[in-house]
């Protein structure tokens, strides 16, 4: 019902405007094309000017509007995301004054310089000092701006630091898994040929890798990392490229099936001062998948805790290696303390 | 200049050659309503069958993004009749997500190849090249009829595939394996990709032969006296546009070929250790990024592709409309120059974060960068082309300032996302969409509009209307701007490019207005583009007669020609040139066409 009344009032908006044009046309010809050429002309850069104003205004009012709602810069979560921060407003800055100079320019030199019988146009076909000068601004300013840039894209994507926690995060069609070395600090092996959902190996991790035994796999729940510590992921795709967005953190990779991929951050704050900060008591690092990976692509979510090292070990207590649910049988049937967890790591390297 | 003499005593040649040949084609040939219309070789014919194919793509296009943005805008709502016309697509009167890919991959594909690439320098080079060099026709007519031939079946295999059950390509317009390669992947990726292949195939030798033609026509058949360096920016720009795509559209080919082996006959270029719908595929040792490779050293020169025919007639008419002449012509020759050969140099910006070496990836930042400058260089000379002129405010030049506009405000977004450090954190979310269709969607469609509204008397000697033209501009930018600047804060906020419903998100969830503000302006903005094709349409057979051969008051040689010009353009000999084609405001007069004579007592100036 709406939709026919919308095309509807559509078509009659056409058949209107139509009607004007064709009826200006023989106006326009009854009054002289000439004249009314010129008519046009005096409106048409009249309306360059307004739309130099009104979008100036424009410019400014959508940044009200709007400028509250993005991840504000220096709000970064990440230390590495302080560096795009910066970056960012550097390059706002900079573009910003080029912008209005521009714009303000091009709309006002053909608003003021409209045809009129009283001008005649300034024969003016070069200028080789203009044309280095205005190659030798942006030269150098792009310059600085790369220099800038590639400082901080080098410290973003140089080596982890030695300290750094590790965690796997393994994107497929919808859905991130996520992969702690446990104990050993050791991811263990994994092939994918020896994934096999059915007995508990979504991963394909090789068990007669020792390492692989007290490796904790998590699933369908938060991401865990502790604030203030490096922390690396190694990200793998099982079926297409997906990519770990991670917009609070300013950082983002693909996830790549076949080729490893790593990026290291350090978070700078916990879920809980985020929630104060944004005065927002739902806030969550959210985990977005930002490369097109099939229908599911939009809802392809993942969440993530960042929280104290006390937290985050109490959690980890509570997880189970895969190991254990792979071969029960291995299990020592008392997974809670740290004594039983020596145990096995005695037991396992048969 | 004794390579000018040179080049001068070549043309003479051929013209002689061509005028004979033309004689004895017109006088002795009779044409009929085929060979006339259909499978014509006249290069102003099959330039306006680039044109009108690429109209109709450009409104399947566009009715795409309407209903894409409608789901967009209200995700809540349900629409009956998109279900009545698309059945178990819009299932409940919902767009279903599998659509919504197939939507928004075949307007990507369509807009980028079918209307910016083959619509735009398909109809322009055809049209222009020949009459503005003052040629008969093209190198070789007949592999230029074979181009738009080529052009056509890929059309309709490209369309045939929006009717397969399963539904055509949906992974997006870059088509990224393993997405793309593997059947199990979702619906799109079954017949409906191999099908996006073959049309990409037949586009791509579409491509080549127009583009080897171009590239002959200007180099070998300009008129006596029309020296490389008295032609016309649009020629420089189709030049190097032609040049681009001969060099990058082969490796596209062979992406697609070796994509094709991958999908169909087991081989794994792209492909290694996937498990995927609960099958372990045995693939091993394929790079996927391998793709992504081939497919940006296509794809940014493509963006190029694209934008250099939209810069050379905004140059064209920015400086005729303005009585003035460009402002550097040689300055904007060599940032024609400067862009095609770093276009190459830089794909690896659309890669800053698949894991690309970093130390690589400065090497892109840097030469992303540098591109700014010639771009730069070329927005200062038609601010100044502007300068003290007595501005003409036809709906060609008022485009032609849209264009300037729009490709200041999308080339500095690109100084934000050629940082690999701001890229990382911009890759892939609404600020690159807002980005590319600024810059590039919606400056050389601007670009394309000014040529038709300049050149639609040449055409069809007629004028479209001029009031309506007036309305179109004026809506057409007021809504991209009010559709994609906002977008640019989206983005900001990290909000992912392809996601159809951002409900479940609690960081993203936050754009309700503006989303529907846009979907609205869009649907508006859409129905403006239907006027004008109807204006289009319309004046091709009702449109006020053109009564001088002239009306722009023009230097160029097309204008030369008669109102109507037949098939070899002019009924006696090719006319000569004498000077550059921006002698306009010289010594006090108009303009002087390029085929008068120097005076004795001309200004030297040029
Ligand atoms: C100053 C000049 C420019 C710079 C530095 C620049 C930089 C970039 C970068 C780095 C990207 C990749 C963003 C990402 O995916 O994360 C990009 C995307 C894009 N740019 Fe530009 N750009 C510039 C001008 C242009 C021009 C002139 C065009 C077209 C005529 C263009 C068309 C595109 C398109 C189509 C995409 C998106 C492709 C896609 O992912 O679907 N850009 N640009
Ligand atoms: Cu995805
Ligand atoms: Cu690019």
């Amino acid at each position: 019902m709406t939709t026919t009344f919308i095309i509807l009032i559509l078509l009659l908006g056409f058949l209107i405007t139509f009607q004007i044009a064709k009826a200006s046309e023989y106006v326009s010809v009854m009054r002289g094309e000439e004249k009314s050429r010129k008519q046009n002309n005096r409106i048409n850069a009249f309306l360059l000017l307004t739309f130099l104003v009104l979008g100036l205004i424009g410019v400014y009012y959508c940044n009200e509007r709007l400028g509250g709602k993005i991840l504000q810069f220096g709000s970064s979560a990440s230390n590495h995301g302080i560096d795009v921060d910066n970056m960012m407003y550097i390059t706002l800055v900079i573009t910003a004054i080029v912008f209005f100079i521009t714009q303000i320019a091009l709309f006002w030199f053909a608003y003021k310089y409209q045809e009129s019988d009283k001008r005649k146009a300034y024969y003016y076909p070069h200028n080789n000092k203009l044309e280095v000068i205005w190659t030798a601004i942006p030269a150098i300013v792009l310059t600085v701006m790369v220099g800038f840039g590639l400082y901080y894209w080098f410290r973003i994507t140089g080596e982890a630091p030695k300290d750094a926690m590790v965690v796997e995060v393994t994107g497929s069609q919808f859905k991130w898994e996520f992969r702690y070395p446990g104990k050993d600090k050791v991811l263990g092996k994994k092939f994918y040929k020896a994934i096999d959902e059915g007995a508990n190996n979504p991963l394909g991790q090789l068990w007669d890798d020792p390492a692989n035994h007290d490796d904790i796999y998590v699933t369908g729940e938060d991401m865990h990392l502790v604030v203030n510590k490096p922390v690396k992921l190694v990200i793998n795709a099982k079926d297409v490229i997906h990519d770990v967005g991670l917009s609070h953190f300013r950082l983002k990779m693909d996830a790549v099936p076949g080729t490893p991929t790593t990026m290291w951050f350090t978070p700078i704050k916990t879920t809980a001062q985020m929630k104060k900060e944004n005065n927002d008591p739902d806030f969550v690092y959210e985990l977005s998948c930002d490369q097109m990976c099939g229908q599911g692509h939009f809802k392809m979510r993942g969440t993530i805790v960042v929280e104290s090292q006390e937290e985050f070990d109490l959690w980890m207590a509570k997880q189970k290696p895969k190991y254990y649910l792979a071969f029960p049988d291995k299990d020592p049937n008392a997974p809670k303390t740290d004594t039983t967890t020596t145990k096995i790591a005695a037991i396992m390297p048969q | 200049m004794s390579n000018e003499a040179n080049i001068h005593g070549h043309a003479e040649v051929i013209t002689h050659h061509e005028v004979h040949h033309d004689e004895h084609h017109v006088h002795h040939h009779k044409e009929t309503f085929i060979t006339k219309y259909i499978f014509s070789q006249d290069h102003k014919t099959i330039g306006k069958q680039f044109l009108i194919t690429g109209i109709i793509w450009a409104i399947i296009g566009g009715l795409f993004s309407v209903l894409f943005r409608l789901q967009l805008g209200f995700p809540e709502q349900t629409f009956p009749i998109l279900e009545t016309f698309f059945g178990k697509w819009a299932k409940g009167g919902v767009i279903q997500p599998e659509f919504y890919y197939a939507l928004v991959t075949i307007h990507g594909t369509v807009l980028v190849f079918f209307v910016l690439t083959a619509g735009l320098s398909g109809t322009f080079a055809n049209l222009l090249i020949p009459l503005q060099i003052g040629a008969r026709d093209m190198a070789s007519p007949f592999l230029n009829m074979l181009s738009y031939w080529f052009f056509f079946i890929a059309s309709v295999i490209m369309f045939a595939s929006l009717f397969v059950h399963t539904g055509p390509a949906s992974g997006g317009w870059t088509v990224y394996p393993p997405l793309s390669a593997l059947h199990q992947a979702g619906d799109g990726s079954k017949i409906g990709m191999d099908l996006w292949l073959v049309s990409m195939a037949m586009f791509i030798v579409s491509s080549l032969l127009g583009g080897l033609n171009y590239i002959a026509t200007i180099l070998n058949m300009r008129t006596k006296g029309m020296s490389m360096t008295r032609m016309p920016l649009t020629m420089w720009a189709i030049l190097f546009t032609a040049i681009l795509g001969v060099l990058s559209f082969p490796v596209l080919l062979s992406g697609a070929i070796l994509l094709l082996f991958d999908r169909n006959l087991g081989t794994s270029f792209y492909l290694s250790d996937i498990y995927i719908a609960g099958q372990i595929l045995p693939n091993e040792g394929g790079s996927a990024i391998l793709f992504q490779h081939l497919f940006w050293f296509l794809g940014h020169p493509e963006v190029y592709i694209i934008l250099l025919p939209a810069m050379g007639m905004v140059s064209e008419i920015l400086s005729v409309n303005s009585r003035k002449p460009i402002f550097g012509y040689m300055a904007m020759v060599g940032s024609l120059f400067a862009i095609a050969i770093l276009a190459f140099l830089v794909w690896a910006h659309h890669m800053f974060v698949t894991g690309l070496n970093p130390f690589l990836g400065a090497f892109f930042v840097l030469l992303t960068l540098l591109i700014a400058v010639p771009s730069a260089i070329k927005v200062f000379n038609w601010i100044t082309t502007l300068w003290r002129g007595n501005i003409r405010f036809t709906p060609a030049t008022l485009f032609a300032i849209g264009f300037v506009s729009l490709f200041i405000s999308g080339g500095l977004t690109g100084l934000f996302l050629g940082n690999s450090t701001i890229d990382i954190h911009l890759h892939d979310t609404k600020f690159v969409v807002a980005h590319f269709h600024i810059v590039m969607g919606v400056a050389s469609m601007f670009g394309m509009f000014a040529g038709i509204y300049h050149w639609f008397p040449k055409m069809f000697g007629r004028f479209l209307n001029h009031t309506l033209g007036y309305i179109h501009f004026w809506v057409t930018i007021i809504g991209a701007y009010l559709i994609f600047w906002p977008m640019h804060y989206e983005g900001l906020a990290g909000v992912p490019r392809r996601y159809l419903d951002l409900r479940d998100w609690h960081a993203f969830n936050k754009f309700d207005d503006l989303n529907k503000m846009i979907t609205v302006v869009s649907i508006i903005v859409f129905a403006m583009q239907l006027m004008f094709v109807f204006n289009f349409f319309y004046s091709i057979f009702k449109g006020r007669k053109v009564r001088t051969s002239n009306p722009w008051g023009s230097n160029t040689l097309e204008w030369t020609t008669p109102i109507n010009p037949g098939h070899g353009n002019w009924p006696g000999e090719i006319p000569e040139v004498h000077r550059w084609a921006y002698d306009y405001g010289k010594d006090g007069r108009e303009f002087i066409p390029q085929t008068e004579p120097v005076g004795p007592n001309e200004t030297k100036e040029h």
